[in-house]
């Protein structure tokens, strides 16, 4: 039997739509979820003190504090480097073996599983370099882990600049790096943000490279300095979730749900400044 | 006066030979249209005089030309020298997207890292008008270049130019993406440019060349054929090839 064109075609958009549903559902339950049984947990106390009774009672507030720390030494580390390394790949490399397996070497690490970077960061930052389990190891474990992001994203952004830009400005007498400098980067730099954004994003919900870097199991104290350790909201909920018995689970999904909320803030602001830019620009 | 002088100039990409063995001498303050079909390797020519082929990779150029008596395509031509005294206008209009304002003083910011403000008011006001576009632009300058007609932008494009001060333009087929009205003012712009700059024109618009060059040259495949008075290529061509052309034969 044939069938009909109206009818196939009816059926292959039902099929479409569904595996498109089945995406989106997981992502609303998830969310849902998570509010319903962590909202009644959030108040004052519990984002500004520190956990009480062996964990079971009192706030998360150090590994917020934690986690913004690790997030803003993993992005002073990873920014420059991945952005300059960007500029390099878009602009000035020439297509060679060296630049293909640059290429390979960044799509590769970008596909290392995060455990592994824990364990590479432990042994490069703490053991070798002394570091200890620290902010320092632990920002820089991270860093190296959304340098592919950042970097990846920031090409992206600074090829997507016009080539008669570049064009315009060379015949104008501007050097390679001027037009990069005047022309190339400022129209690029909404890209690269989002990228950032993005890598923020994974920074802070990350819970394996941390592990053997930073995290502390409890330590009720901020963190004075770069070479001390510190919670973090991953590896606390980790915690609190499978190594202390009788955690309530009020308190276990209120952690989950103020880390998901930063998590999904920053991509919030990642998308908003595309969007933003996206309308602004016209070639 | 020459400005110009090619001689026994050859250039490849990679193994395809797109000129070969031009010889030309091309006279200051004049305009001189370069014509032919398409692929002749105008454009290439044209991108010879600024040094733009650099940009490609595998291109490789033998002979000589040379701007005020220095061969330009000698390893020791500082490209940005170069470029500031012959600049260049392109087929699509392609100001940054950045203010009228800031469009036209970017060269002198790259140049001089001038930030003194009546310095650069003036030279915005003097390229402005030596375009035709100051009284329309004038209450506006703040404003995108990008929200400019074709015909603003590309006009903006050649103030732009100007503001670098540059002795010789370069035009890459300028009114390709314009109505007819606005050619024409384009081509009224460029004769009043002439009195004071060397333009090289690259068209594929004929009756263009007819009205606007003084000397023009016609290409064939990466030669040129023949090269000579406007008047005299469009009503006595020497060569064969070129009546043919110019009588609507091919191209």
């Amino acid at each position: 039997m044939r069938l009909n064109p109206y009818k196939t075609q009816k059926i292959a958009f039902f099929f479409l739509f569904l595996a498109t549903l089945l995406i989106v559902v997981p992502v609303g339950l998830i969310v849902v979820i998570i509010i319903q049984k962590g909202l009644p947990a959030i108040n004052w106390q519990f984002l500004s003190d520190i956990p009480r009774q062996g964990m079971r009672a009192g706030g998360i507030f150090p590994a917020i504090v934690g986690t913004i720390y690790l997030v803003l030494g993993a992005i002073i580390f990873a920014l420059p480097i991945g952005v300059l390394a960007a500029i390099y790949l878009s602009e000035y490399s020439k297509e060679n073996i060296l630049t293909r397996v640059i290429r390979l070497a960044i799509v590769n690490l970008a596909g290392v599983p995060s455990v592994v970077y824990g364990l590479f960061g432990l042994a490069l930052f703490v053991v070798f370099f002394k570091f200890g389990a620290s902010i320092l190891s632990g920002s820089l474990t991270l860093g190296i882990m959304i340098l592919p992001i950042i970097i990846t994203t920031s090409r992206e952004a600074l090829e997507s600049v016009p080539q008669s830009f570049r064009e315009v400005s060379l015949s104008l007498g501007a050097s390679k790096w001027q037009t990069i400098r005047h022309i190339v980067l400022p129209n690029a730099i909404p890209g690269i943000l989002t990228g950032t954004i993005l890598g923020l994003g994974r920074a802070a919900g990350e819970t394996a490279p941390i592990l053997f870097t930073v995290a502390a199991f409890y330590l009720p104290l901020l963190p004075k300095s770069i070479f001390d350790q510190a919670m973090a909201l991953p590896y606390h909920l980790y915690v609190i979730s499978t190594q202390v018995p009788n955690v309530d689970e009020k308190i276990r999904y209120g952690t989950a749900l103020v880390l998901l909320t930063l998590v999904l803030f920053m991509n919030l602001v990642a998308i908003i400044i595309r969007y933003k830019f996206r309308k602004r620009k016209k070639w | 006066m020459a400005k110009i002088e090619v001689r026994n100039l050859d250039l490849w990409y990679g193994d395809f030979q797109a000129l070969k063995e031009v010889n030309a001498v091309f006279a200051e303050r004049r305009i001189t249209a370069i014509i032919g079909p398409s692929g002749c390797g105008k454009s290439t020519m044209l991108r010879v005089f600024n040094r733009m082929n650099d940009l490609i990779e595998g291109v490789r150029t033998s002979g000589e030309v040379f701007i005020e008596q220095k061969n330009i395509l000698s390893f020791e031509t500082d490209l940005v020298d170069l470029r500031k005294k012959v600049g260049m206008v392109f087929q699509r209009p392609n100001p940054f997207p950045l203010s009228i304002y800031e469009n036209i003083v970017f060269g002198q910011k790259i140049h001089e890292g001038s930030f003194n403000r009546a310095k650069l008011d003036e030279i915005v006001e003097a390229s402005l008008k030596s375009v035709l576009l100051w009284d329309e632009l004038k209450d506006k300058l703040r404003k995108s270049a990008l929200s400019l007609s074709l015909e603003q932008k590309q006009r903006l494009c050649i103030a732009r130019l100007i503001a670098v001060k540059p002795e010789i333009l370069l035009m890459d087929e300028p009114c390709s993406t314009l109505d007819p009205q606005s050619s024409a003012r384009i081509e009224e712009l460029m004769r009043e440019l002439k009195n004071n700059y060397t333009i090289i024109i690259v068209t594929h618009n004929m009756q263009q060349a007819a009205r606007v060059s003084d000397d023009t040259g016609f290409m064939l495949l990466g030669e040129l054929i023949e090269f000579g008075r406007t008047e005299d290529i469009f009503t006595k061509p020497k060569d064969k090839r070129t009546e043919d052309y110019i009588t609507g034969r091919y191209g």
